[in-house]
C-alpha cells in the first residue's frame, strides 16, 4: 500500500496554525495556572497569538503567491487573504469587550456555567471572576472563521464551520447576568445551528453525487462537463446555500439571531455580529464564485428573493424593537441583505465591495455593542430602548458617539455605512440586479427609521429617574469605541486606501 | 447516473423493514399474554426501579461528561487503529501527525483531570 | 412642443489660482460646528459669535470667489478634484468640487442670506440654554448646503441632499420638548426619505446606464439613453426633488417643519434648502430637457403645488403657518419655470433668488413678531401692531409687496415672466398653467393681503397682558437688510443674471408666443389688484377670534386639503399594514402553525396554547419550510 503524502505549506497555514496553537496551550493555562492568574496570561497570550496571526497575513499578502495547500484542502488567495485579515483585526477588537473588566467586577462572563441558575451557589459565585475559557474558545473560533474562508472544499469548510460554530453556542451560554436567558440563546443557537448543519453536509453529499469531487475546482469543471442529473446539483447548491444562509442571518433562517443576540453577553454578541458575519459571507463567495459561478444563471433569482425577503424582514422588524440589542440583531439580519445583494452582483465589483462592506459593518457594529455594553444600571446592562431615553444629557458623549454609529448603520454619507452600501448596490446594478438594488434603497430608507429613533429618543427625551448611566470605560473598552468609531469615520470619508486593498487582493484563485 | 447498483440495496431495505413489520405485528398475535408486574418494569440493571430520576428528571451532569470522555478516547483508538496497520507507509509524517493528534487529545485531558472533570464527588 | 436637445458638450475647466481653494467654502463652517460641538459647554460664552464670524467669513470668501469667477473668460467654470473618493474598479467617485455661475449665485444666497439669520439669530436665540448647539448644527447645516450646490457629481449632491435633510430634521425636533415638534420632524424626516429614495434609485440608474455619476458624464450622455430610461430617471430625481421641496404629493410635512425655531424656518425652510429641489432640477436641466413628458410632469406638479399652497394659505390662522404654506406656493411656481424648460430655467432661478430675500424677510419678521407679542402666533391675535413695531412693520410689509408682485419690487420682475411663459408654452396646456399661475397670483395678494392686515393693522385683539414692543436691532438690522434685497434683487437680476447663467442653462433665443409681454403683465397687475382690494376689504375691520363654521372648500383648506389623510393612506397605511404581518409570521404565525398541527395530531384543544413567540421548534419549522420553498425555487427557476 503506497500513500501520497500532501505538501504542506507551512507558512500559509501560519495565520491559523499560530491561532490554533495559542488555543491548546489556552487550554493548558486554564488547566495549570492557578484561578487568580489565569486571566493575567489569558488576555495577552490571546492578544500575541492575534498579532502575530495578522503579522502572517501580512506577510502572506506581501508574498503575493497564491497557493493551494495541504492537499488541496486549503488555498490562500487574495480575497482569502484579506477575509483572514479582517477577521484577526476585527477579533482583535472583539477581544478588547471580551477582555473588559472594569465595567463590572469579574467581567462579563460567568465564574461557573454549570451552576444551576438562580441557586444558592449561583448568587455566591456572581462575585467570583469570569471563566478565562473564553480566550482558548474564541481563538478557537476564530481560527475556525479563517479556514471556513480560505477552505478549498467542502469537506473542510464543513469541519472549518464546526470549529467555529462549537465555541461559539458554548460562548452564549456564559453570560454573568440574566443566566436563563444566556442559556436559552446557547441552546436556540446550538440547536437551529446542528441543523442547519445537518443541511449543509447533506448538501455536501448531494453535490459529491453530483460532481463526483468536492473541491471546487472539480465541482466548478462538473457544472459543465457533468451528464448526472441536474436535480442533484440543484438540491444539493440549496441545501449548501441553507447552511450558509443560517449562518448569515439571512430570511427565513434568521430567525435565532434576535434571540441569541439578546441573550449571548454583549462582548459575545459583537464578536458573532462581526466576525461570523465575515466568516460566513467569505464562505459563501467563494462557493459561488468558485464553485458555482457557472450556475449563476440557477440560483441568482431564488437567492436574490432571500436577499430581498432579507432586506425588507430586518428592517420592518428592526422598526418595532424596543430592546436595543434585538434592534441590533434585526439589522444585522438587514446587512445580510446588502451584503447578499452585493454577493448576488457575481462581478469583480460584487466581490470587493462585500469584502469591503464586511470590514466597514464589523468596525461599526463592534463599536456600537460596545457603547451598549456601557450603559448599565445596578442590574447590569439596560438595554430597553425605554432606559435610553435622555441618554444625551446624561453623557453628551458617549450619546454623540452612538448617534455617529447610528448614522453610519443608516447610511448617512461620509460615514463608512454610505461608502458600503453605495459600493455593493453600484456593485450589484452592474451585476443586473437592479430590482434588487430598488429594494436595497427602500429597505434603508425603512432602515434609517428606527436608528433615527434611537437618536430623537436619546436626545429629545427628558431623563428620568431610572435613566442608566454611561459607565466609565475600561482601557480595553476605550480602545474598541475608538478604533470602531475612528474606522467608520476613516471608510466614509477617505475609504481609497481600504478600497485598494480590497482591489489588491484581486479573484479568488480557482 | 445509472442506479442499478442501488437497486439491490432498495430491495434489502424493503426486507428488513418488511422483516421488522412482521416481527412486531406477529408477537402479540402469536405469544401467550400474561402480564405482571415484573414484566411491565424498565430493566435497569436489576436495580429497584425508581419511578423518576432524582431532581425532576434531571440526571447529574456528571453522567453526561463521563459519556462524552468515553467518545472522545474511543475515538481516538478507532483513529490509531488504522494509523497502526499502515505505519510503515506513512512514515515519519505519520508518527509526527499521530503525536499531534495525541497531544491535543493530552491537551483536553489534562484540563479535564485539572479542573476536576475526573472527580465523582 | 420644443424638444430642446442639450447639444453643447459640458466641460469644466480645472481650477486655477485661488479658486483651487473653494473647499475652504464649506471648510470653514464645518471646522466651525466641531469646535462648538468638541468644546461643549466652554464655548458657551463665545460660541455664538464664532458662529456667526464662520458663516460671514464664508460669505466673504464666496463674494471674492465670485469675482475671480466672474473675471474668467469663456467656459465660466472652476472644478477642484479634491480626492478620490471611491477609486476603484468601475465604479469612480471623486470628492470632487464645481463652481460655476449657477453654484456661485446658490453660494451668494446661502452665505448671505445665511450671515443675516445667523445674526439675527444672536438676538432671536439670546435665552436658549442650547445656543451653542443651536449654532453648532446651523453651521452644519450650512456647510453641507454648500456641499450639495458645489459638488460637481450627483453623489457630493446626496451627501450634502442627505446632511441638510439630517440638520433640518435635527433643527426642527431638538429645540422645542413638546410632541408636536418631535411629530413634525418625524414627519419631515419620513416624507424627506420618500424623496431621497427615489434620488439614490436614480443616481444608481445613471451608474447602470452610463457608468459614472459625474455632472459632465452624466449631461453629455443622456442623448444616448433612451426616452424610457430618461423618463424614469427624471421622474425619480423629481420625486427626490418634491421631497425636498416639499412639492405635492409630498407638501405635508414643510408647514409641520414650522415647529422649529423662527430662524431655522427661515433658513432652511424658507430660503435655502426647500429650494434644493429646484437646485436639483435646473442642474440636471439635460435630463429634463431630453424628455417632453418630463418635463410635462413637472410643470403639472409645479402648477398643482402652486394653487394648493394659495388655497390652504387662504384659510389658516398661524402666522408662520400662512408663510409656510406660501412658500409651497412660490415653490411650486419655480417648479413650474424649470418644467417649462428653455430660457424659463433662469427665470425660475431668479425667482428663487428673490423668493430667499422676502421669505427670509418675512419670517425673521414673523419672528420679530412673536418675540414681541409672547410667542403668540394666531394673526387673529394680532392687530394694529404697526405702531408698536414700526421696523419690523415696514420691513415685512416691502417683503409682502413683493410677494404679492407689485412693481417695482422683486416678486414683479420675477414672477411675472414666470407666468408669461408658462402661458406661452404651446398647445392648450399653455391656457392651463397659465392660468393656474396668474389664479396662483391673485390668490396669493389675497392671503397675503389678509395676514398683513390682520398682523399690523385693524383693531387690536390682543390676548390679555400683551406689550408689544420693537426688537433688538441684532434682529431688526438683518430685517432692514433683508427688506433692501427683497426691494433690489428684481432689477439686477432680470437683466445680468440671465446671461450670467448662460454656461449652465443654456441660451436660448427670446421667444416671441402669443400672448405679449404687456398683456401678461396687464392682466396679471389686475388680478393682483383683485386679490389685494379683497384682502383688504374683507379684514381691515379685523375677524372674528374663533374659528367659524365653514363650507366644505375651506374646511377642506383648514385640513391642508386633507393632504395627511392622503399620506396616511398611500404611505402609512400599506407600511403599518406590512409591519404587522411580518411581525405576525415572524413570532406568531410559524407558531401557530406548530400549534395547530400540535392540536389535530393531539385531538386535544388543551394543547392549543396561546401563539408565544420563542420556541425553537417554531424557529426548527420555519427554516424546514424556507429550505422547502429554496429547494423549490431552485428547481422552478431551472427545470420549470
Amino acid at each position: 500500500m503506497t500513500f501520497k503524502l500532501p505538501a504542506i505549506d507551512y507558512l500559509a497555514l501560519a495565520p491559523m496554525l499560530v491561532l490554533f496553537g495559542a488555543a491548546c496551550a489556552g487550554v493548558l493555562v486554564d488547566a495549570l495556572v492557578p484561578r487568580e492568574w489565569r486571566y493575567h496570561v489569558q488576555v495577552p497570550l490571546s492578544l500575541v497569538a492575534l498579532l502575530a496571526s495578522g503579522g502572517f497575513v501580512v506577510a502572506l499578502a506581501n508574498r503575493k503567491e497564491h497557493v493551494v495547500t495541504a492537499g488541496s484542502a486549503v488555498v490562500i488567495d487574495g480575497p482569502g487573504l484579506f477575509l483572514q485579515g479582517s477577521i484577526v483585526v476585527l477579533g482583535i477588537v472583539a477581544l478588547f469587550l471580551v477582555a473588559e473588566r472594569r465595567l463590572e467586577p469579574g467581567g462579563a462572563f460567568v465564574a461557573q456555567a454549570a451552576v444551576v441558575a438562580g441557586s444558592e451557589a449561583d448568587r455566591k459565585q456572581m462575585r467570583k471572576p469570569g471563566v478565562t475559557e473564553v480566550y482558548p474558545m474564541m481563538l478557537f473560533a476564530l481560527a475556525g472563521m479563517m479556514l471556513f474562508c480560505s477552505a478549498n472544499d467542502l469537506l473542510t469548510m464543513f469541519v472549518a464551520l464546526e470549529v467555529f460554530s462549537l465555541p461559539l453556542y458554548l460562548l452564549c451560554a456564559l453570560a454573568r447576568r440574566r443566566r436563563l436567558l444566556s442559556q436559552e440563546a446557547a441552546v436556540k443557537y446550538f440547536l437551529l445551528g446542528a441543523f442547519a448543519s445537518a443541511f449543509f453536509l447533506y448538501g455536501v453529499a448531494m453535490i459529491y453525487g453530483y460532481a463526483g469531487k468536492v473541491d471546487f475546482r472539480g465541482i466548478n469543471e462538473a457544472v459543465l462537463g457533468s451528464s448526472n442529473s441536474k436535480t442533484l446539483l440543484l438540491i444539493g447548491l440549496a441545501m449548501l446555500a441553507i447552511g450558509l444562509l443560517f449562518k448569515v442571518a439571512a430570511v427565513p433562517f434568521h430567525v435565532w439571531t434576535p434571540d441569541v443576540y439578546q441573550g449571548a453577553p454583549t462582548p459575545i454578541t459583537a464578536f458573532m455580529a462581526a466576525c461570523t458575519k465575515v466568516a460566513a459571507f467569505g464562505g459563501l463567495l467563494r462557493v459561488l464564485y468558485v464553485a458555482f459561478e457557472r450556475s449563476s444563471w440557477d440560483f441568482r433569482p431564488t437567492l436574490g428573493v432571500i436577499a430581498a425577503a432579507t432586506m425588507i424582514v430586518g428592517a420592518v422588524l428592526a422598526v418595532t424593537q424596543t430592546d436595543i440589542k434585538r434592534l441590533l440583531a434585526y439589522s444585522s439580519v438587514a446587512n445580510a441583505g446588502y451584503l447578499l445583494t452585493g454577493t448576488l452582483s457575481m462581478n469583480r465589483d460584487g466581490l470587493k465591495y462585500t469584502m469591503f462592506y464586511l470590514v466597514a459593518y464589523g468596525f461599526t457594529v463592534l463599536a456600537a455593542f460596545a457603547i451598549v455594553m456601557l450603559v448599565r444600571d445596578s442590574d447590569g446592562e439596560a438595554t430597553h430602548l425605554a432606559r435610553w431615553a435622555g441618554l444625551g444629557r446624561r453623557s453628551p458623549v458617549f450619546a454623540s458617539l452612538f448617534t455617529f454609529l447610528m448614522l453610519a448603520f443608516a447610511g448617512i454619507p461620509l460615514t463608512s455605512g454610505f461608502t458600503a452600501k453605495f459600493g455593493v448596490f453600484a456593485a450589484a446594478v452592474g451585476g443586473n440586479m437592479t430590482w434588487l438594488v430598488i429594494i436595497g434603497v427602500l429597505s434603508s430608507m425603512i432602515l434609517a427609521f428606527p436608528y433615527l429613533r434611537v437618536v430623537v429618543l436619546m436626545w429629545l427625551s427628558v431623563p428620568g429617574d431610572d435613566t442608566p448611566t454611561v459607565s466609565v470605560p475600561g482601557a480595553f473598552t476605550a480602545a474598541a469605541l475608538f478604533v470602531g468609531v475612528a474606522m467608520t469615520l476613516v471608510l466614509g470619508v477617505a475609504p481609497n486606501q481600504a478600497l485598494e486593498l480590497v482591489n489588491d487582493a484581486g479573484a479568488f484563485l480557482r | 447516473m445509472s442506479l442499478s447498483p442501488y437497486v439491490p440495496i432498495v430491495g434489502l431495505f424493503a426486507l428488513a423493514a418488511a422483516f421488522a413489520l412482521f416481527s412486531v405485528a406477529a408477537a402479540p398475535l402469536t405469544g401467550p399474554r400474561r402480564y405482571n408486574r415484573a414484566k411491565l418494569d424498565a430493566y435497569e440493571c436489576g436495580i429497584e426501579p425508581t419511578p423518576q430520576a432524582a431532581g425532576g428528571g434531571k440526571f447529574p451532569v456528571k453522567f453526561y461528561l463521563t459519556a462524552m470522555l468515553f467518545i472522545v478516547f474511543d475515538i481516538e483508538i478507532i483513529f490509531l487503529y488504522p494509523w497502526a496497520v499502515s505505519f510503515n507507509a506513512l512514515g515519519l509524517f505519520g508518527f509526527v501527525e499521530m503525536v499531534l493528534f495525541i497531544g491535543t487529545v493530552f491537551v483536553a485531558y489534562a484540563y479535564v483531570w485539572r479542573r476536576g472533570g475526573l472527580d465523582w464527588d | 412642443m420644443d424638444n430642446i436637445q442639450y447639444s453643447a458638450a459640458v466641460e469644466y475647466a480645472a481650477a486655477s489660482g485661488t479658486l483651487s481653494s473653494i473647499w475652504l467654502l464649506f471648510a470653514i463652517p464645518l471646522a466651525s460646528a466641531a469646535v462648538l460641538f468638541l468644546l461643549g459647554r466652554r464655548a458657551d460664552k463665545w460660541g455664538h459669535l464664532l458662529g456667526v464670524a464662520s458663516v460671514v467669513a464664508t460669505f466673504v470668501l464666496g463674494l471674492v470667489y465670485f469675482f475671480q469667477l466672474k473675471g474668467l473668460s469663456g467656459n465660466r467654470s472652476a472644478e477642484v478634484d479634491l480626492f478620490s473618493f471611491m477609486p476603484v474598479g468601475s465604479l469612480k467617485v471623486d470628492f470632487g468640487l464645481l463652481l460655476d455661475p449657477l453654484s456661485a449665485v446658490f453660494v451668494l444666497l446661502i452665505t448671505g442670506v445665511g450671515s443675516l439669520i445667523h445674526i439675527y439669530a444672536v438676538g432671536y436665540m439670546a435665552h436658549d440654554p442650547g445656543r451653542r448647539r443651536f449654532f453648532a448644527f446651523f453651521n452644519l447645516f450650512i456647510a453641507a448646503m454648500l456641499l450639495l450646490v458645489l459638488g460637481n457629481n450627483y453623489v457630493m449632491l446626496y451627501f450634502g441632499w442627505e446632511g441638510v435633510g439630517l440638520a433640518s430634521y435635527l433643527l426642527i425636533s431638538f429645540f422645542f420638548d413638546k410632541p408636536s415638534a418631535a411629530t413634525a420632524g418625524k414627519k419631515a424626516f419620513l416624507m424627506n426619505r420618500v424623496g431621497d429614495a427615489g434620488f439614490a434609485i436614480a443616481m444608481f440608474l445613471m451608474f447602470a446606464q452610463l457608468g459614472s455619476v459625474n455632472y459632465d458624464d452624466v449631461f453629455n450622455g443622456v442623448n444616448q439613453l433612451t426616452q424610457g430610461t430618461v423618463l424614469v430617471m427624471g421622474l425619480l430625481l423629481l420625486l427626490g426633488a418634491c421631497g425636498k421641496s416639499g412639492q405635492f404629493p409630498l407638501q405635508a410635512w414643510l408647514p409641520d417643519a414650522m415647529e422649529g425655531p423662527t430662524p431655522v424656518s427661515a433658513l432652511i425652510h424658507a430660503a435655502t434648502m426647500v429650494t434644493a429641489g429646484v437646485y436639483l432640477i435646473a442642474r440636471s436641466n439635460a435630463v429634463f430637457s431630453a424628455n417632453a413628458t418630463l418635463q410635462t410632469v413637472v410643470v403639472s406638479i409645479g402648477a398643482l403645488t402652486l394653487l394648493i399652497g394659495c388655497v390652504i394659505g387662504c384659510a389658516k390662522d398661524d402666522i408662520k403657518r400662512v408663510l409656510a404654506y406660501s412658500t409651497v406656493s412660490q415653490i411650486g411656481y419655480m417648479f413650474l419655470g424649470v418644467g417649462l424648460g428653455g430660457a424659463a430655467y433662469a427665470l425660475a432661478i431668479i425667482h428663487l433668488l428673490a423668493h430667499g430675500f422676502f421669505k427670509a424677510g418675512m419670517f425673521l419678521g414673523a419672528g420679530s413678531v412673536m418675540h414681541g407679542m409672547q410667542d403668540q402666533v394666531d394673526i387673529r391675535r394680532f392687530g394694529g401692531l404697526w405702531k408698536y413695531m414700526k421696523i419690523t412693520w415696514i420691513t415685512f410689509g416691502l417683503g409682502y409687496v413683493a410677494i404679492i408682485g407689485l412693481p417695482p419690487l422683486s416678486g414683479f420682475f420675477t414672477k411675472d415672466p414666470i407666468i408669461l411663459a408658462a402661458f406661452n408654452r404651446p398647445g392648450w396646456t399653455g391656457w392651463l398653467f397659465g392660468g393656474a399661475a396668474l389664479l396662483g397670483a391673485g390668490l396669493t395678494a389675497f392671503y397675503m393681503t389678509r395676514l398683513f392686515v390682520l398682523t399690523f393693522h385693524g383693531p387690536k385683539r390682543w390676548t390679555d397682558g400683551q406689550h408689544p414692543h420693537e426688537s433688538p436691532a441684532v434682529m431688526t438690522v438683518p430685517l432692514v437688510l433683508l427688506a433692501v434685497g427683497s426691494v433690489a434683487s428684481g432689477f439686477l437680476m432680470s437683466t445680468s443674471v440671465v446671461d450670467w447663467l448662460t454656461p449652465v442653462l443654456g441660451k436660448h433665443a427670446e421667444e416671441h408666443g402669443r400672448l405679449g409681454h404687456w398683456t401678461v403683465t396687464g392682466m396679471t397687475m389686475a388680478v393682483v389688484a383683485l386679490g389685494l382690494a379683497a384682502g383688504v376689504l374683507l379684514f381691515r375691520k379685523g375677524t372674528a377670534l374663533e374659528e367659524q363654521p365653514a363650507g366644505p372648500v375651506v374646511t377642506a383648506a383648514r385640513n391642508n386639503l386633507y393632504a395627511d389623510t392622503f399620506n396616511e393612506l398611500v404611505f402609512e397605511l400599506p407600511g403599518r399594514y406590512l409591519t404587522r404581518a411580518l411581525v405576525f409570521l415572524d413570532n406568531r404565525g410559524i407558531d401557530g402553525v406548530v400549534n395547530g398541527l400540535a392540536a389535530m395530531v393531539g385531538g386535544g384543544s388543551g394543547r392549543l396554547r396561546r401563539a408565544q413567540t420563542g420556541y425553537v421548534r417554531s424557529y426548527a419549522l420555519s427554516m424546514l419550510g424556507g429550505a422547502l420553498l429554496v429547494v423549490a425555487a431552485l428547481m422552478a427557476v431551472t427545470l420549470g
